[in-house]
């Protein structure tokens, strides 16, 4: 069953891709944008990783896609040809899937319990954690506390971004302010 | 506005259930999927359909536009203060074996701490960037 499934997801997510490449209209590519990030949400559940699910569902189908019609009523909707010949990043971006395919062979097969990644640090997590931080979700154990360092350094990238945003669309309008006090 | 009276409210019966849900994701997540992170954009989501279905001003009655704004320094204190707390107990920087006499409760709450303030920080961002672009776009 479970092949049936991502087959059918994946086989969606290549439809959705190719219809983002031909739309025009930037309030479609958004919208479809959403779409695509739903369906990402979908394949990871299928591969037990809920909590980065829940995030791709709340963040990139939903927050995002919000943001992102914020700022297509700021500008304009319809996206401009390019004038440039297209061939060279055509080239570069085959050039780049065919490096990232490559890199794939070395790596070890899907769902190998003894791959690297698996034997370093992750069998004293789960052997352990239950007994150290007394919360049997593995992954905010992790995230909160034995990588509290990367976590922390997630919120004050979350803090500077929001920070730098905010003050970007506030600042040229307190200008254009004092530009006619002026 | 008067014209949608379902969407306003079939909005109004789904408001309380999204905030629900939100602080499920924040205090479950030491047992199930969630936390902070994925709360705040929840709890953000509501106050974002609440601007879509209701205004802007009725968005801020809700959630003031200084209150989101000072939550996004304020979470962030939070956490780094749940970090600097475990030096006045003779540990390292986010070392949280100290907060309570078993150092495993210790620990858990400590990350209830942090995963707070990931909560408030990750809400105020969301809600301040949105209030941002829709005043911008007036």
């Amino acid at each position: 069953m479970e092949p049936i499934i991502n087959m059918a997801l994946l086989t969606m997510l290549a439809v959705v891709t190719v219809a983002i490449i031909g739309q025009r209209s930037l309030f479609g590519v958004v919208i479809l944008a959403s779409i695509y990030s739903f369906l990402i949400a979908s394949v990871l559940v299928v591969l037990d990783a809920v909590d980065v699910a829940m995030t791709e569902a709340s963040v990139g189908a939903g927050i995002s896609t919000v943001l992102l019609l914020a700022a297509l009523h700021l500008v304009k909707t319809i996206e401009v040809l390019p004038t440039q010949p297209r061939l060279p990043p055509l080239l570069v971006s085959a050039l780049a899937g065919v490096t990232v395919i490559w890199g794939t062979l070395v790596l070890p097969p899907f769902g190998t319990a003894d791959a690297p990644i698996h034997r370093h640090v992750v069998p004293r997590y789960i052997e352990r954690s239950i007994e150290e931080t007394n919360v049997p979700n593995l992954v905010s154990s992790i995230l909160a506390d034995y990588r509290g360092y990367d976590t922390l350094g997630e919120t004050t990238v979350i803090f500077t971004a929001g920070i730098g945003v905010l003050l970007l669309l506030r600042g040229t309008r307190r200008r254009g302010h004092n530009d006619r006090a002026d | 506005m008067s014209l949608d009276l379902i969407l306003r409210i079939g909005t109004k019966l789904i408001l309380p259930f999204i905030l629900l849900f939100a602080l499920y994701v924040q205090f479950h997540g030491d047992y199930g999927p969630g936390g902070g992170f994925q709360a705040g954009v929840i709890a953000a989501g509501m106050v974002i359909l609440v601007s879509i279905t209701f205004g802007l001003a009725a968005a801020k009655q809700v959630a003031p536009q200084a209150m989101v704004e000072r939550m996004i320094p304020v979470g962030l204190l939070i956490y780094a203060g749940t970090g600097a707390a475990g030096f006045l107990f003779g540990r390292n920087y986010l070392d949280y074996s100290s907060f309570a006499h078993d150092p495993a409760h210790g620990h858990e709450l400590g990350i209830l701490l942090v995963e707070f303030g990931v909560l408030i920080t990750v809400s105020g961002t969301m809600v301040s960037l949105f209030y941002a672009f829709v005043e911008r776009g007036r």
